[in-house]
């Protein structure tokens, strides 16, 4: 099979334990740039560890991982450089509470991208105007609401110039009214462009931004297609009784 | 001699100690600071070994009498070194107070949530510049309270360091004393002094604690 442009990403067998605990049984997946990838699937299911397991913050077990046509789970690979060029945006948003939100950008500019203190100033100004939050620049996390932190998180990952992005429910920790405001965010870096693969149960967010669904289950992934696939006629029935249910979740919420 | 005179020189006598004594407790706090961080971080983030090495030292520094450090660097240490009475003195205080100031970090270091390492490492950051740049500036604003209490502690520990002959104020009451005769009266000023410094230091360090408290 031949397509026009290499995967950013191949994921190939991987296997991560924790313990006597078997989370990732064999996972496979490929991701095309530009492709936003929504992962789905019930909690326990393996989602959030794959996500660690893609930026090496807990390598998996056996298995092996291409980023851009490089191994990355290869001996002598070092990991700071890997996750320099992947984002990551975690749901309790894990702001540096000791710095302002323009410190907080700024932090991985001057100590991890060199910069001098006038550059990363700037940049990180232009990341915080891209998220909205020029006017929040010199606040504090304590000081922002939720909306905020994750909005000021994204932009801390932005200002890395990542290649592609990984978010672990980035909406969960958020009251109902907030999501709004970082989901757009998120759709606006599809629009540029940005690979993301999101782990989420927004399902108007999967509907509207995601170029594929994939459903988890049992560390191994069931089943995967476009949203409309997934959503109108899904080949498995536990895809089916699933997202049937988020569904629900998600209409009763409201 | 009158009262007042005798309160003069004694006065006058005693205060010059108190440069000793303030240039004891800085040394010690500071030998103390940057044992008791190096320990904690050993403790916390270090391999095995590092770790063990880390808590032998504290339980052992923790367990033996301050005296008896300050005796065994004058009396034994010295001997194959130079070291002032001074020196051997403080640097024996902040061996000792490294080893509770490492307990102080050790909290501290944990206090810090677990996502804050994880964040740093996301962005690329080695453990150590995750540690430096992230961590430590939480962690010391975390360790401040508890910190500003071993800092009074070691001021008036720094009383010990008269067993080797160091002139700071207790020495220098003692002296003073036994010239006049006055015991009440040397041993009054020395208090005196030692409480100004004590109300000095903990405004100071308040006034830190204030300035970099940490929100979370």
């Amino acid at each position: 099979m031949s397509t026009a442009t290499a995967p950013i990403l191949r994921i190939e067998n991987i296997h991560k334990s924790f313990g006597e605990t078997r989370v990732l049984t064999g996972i496979s997946l490929t991701v095309q740039p530009q492709e936003v990838v929504v992962l789905v699937g019930p909690s326990g299911s393996g989602k959030s560890t794959l996500l660690r397991c893609i930026n090496l913050l807990s390598p998996p077990d056996s298995g092996r991982i291409w980023l851009e046509e490089q191994e990355i789970t290869a001996p002598g690979v070092n990991p700071d450089k890997v996750r320099q060029r992947i984002g990551m945006v975690f749901q309790d948003f894990n702001l540096f509470n000791h710095l302002t939100a323009l410190g907080n950008v700024m932090i991985g500019l001057t100590k991890v991208r060199k910069m001098s203190k006038k550059e990363a100033h700037d940049l990180a100004m232009f990341e915080l105007e891209r998220v909205g939050l020029v006017d929040r620049a010199h606040h504090y996390p304590a000081q922002l609401s939720g909306g905020q932190k994750q909005r000021v998180a994204i932009a801390r990952a932005l200002g890395m110039d990542p290649h592609m992005m990984l978010f672990d429910e980035p909406t969960s920790a958020l009251d109902p009214e907030l999501t709004g405001e970082v989901l757009e965010v998120m759709q606006q870096l599809a629009r540029e462009g940005m690979t993301m693969i999101v782990v989420s149960h927004e399902m108007g967010f999967a509907r509207q931004v995601a170029s594929r669904v994939v459903f988890m289950e049992g560390g191994v992934v069931v089943e995967e297609g476009t949203p409309t696939q997934m959503f109108e006629q899904p080949v498995h029935e536990r895809t089916r009784v699933f997202l049937r249910k988020i569904a629900d979740m998600d209409s009763g919420g409201r | 001699m009158d009262f007042v005179q005798n309160l003069v020189t004694t006065f006058n006598f005693i205060l010059q100690g108190v440069w000793v004594t303030i240039g004891v407790t800085l040394v010690a706090l500071s030998v103390g600071l940057v044992f008791g961080v190096a320990m904690a971080m050993a403790r916390v983030y270090g391999n095995s070994f590092l770790q063990a090495v880390a808590a032998v030292y504290s339980v052992i520094v923790r367990a033996v009498p301050v005296v008896v450090i300050i005796f065994i660097l004058f009396f034994v240490i010295a001997r194959f070194v130079n070291l002032s009475p001074f020196w051997a003195g403080s640097l024996a205080l902040g061996f000792a107070s490294g080893a509770y100031q490492s307990e102080i970090f050790r909290g501290a270091f944990q206090a810090v949530p677990p996502g804050q390492m994880i964040a740093a490492r996301a962005i690329g950051m080695s453990k150590l510049q995750a540690i430096q740049s992230i961590i430590l500036p939480q962690a010391v604003r975390l360790a401040l309270p508890a910190w500003g209490n071993e800092a009074t502690l070691v001021l008036k520990d720094s009383t010990l360091v008269f067993v080797v002959g160091v002139p700071e104020i207790l020495r220098r009451a003692q002296q003073v004393s036994a010239r006049t005769l006055e015991p009440f009266m040397a041993f009054s000023v020395a208090m005196l002094l030692y409480l100004i410094l004590t109300l000095v230091t903990t405004q100071v360090l308040q006034w830190f604690e204030r300035r970099y408290r940490l929100q979370m």
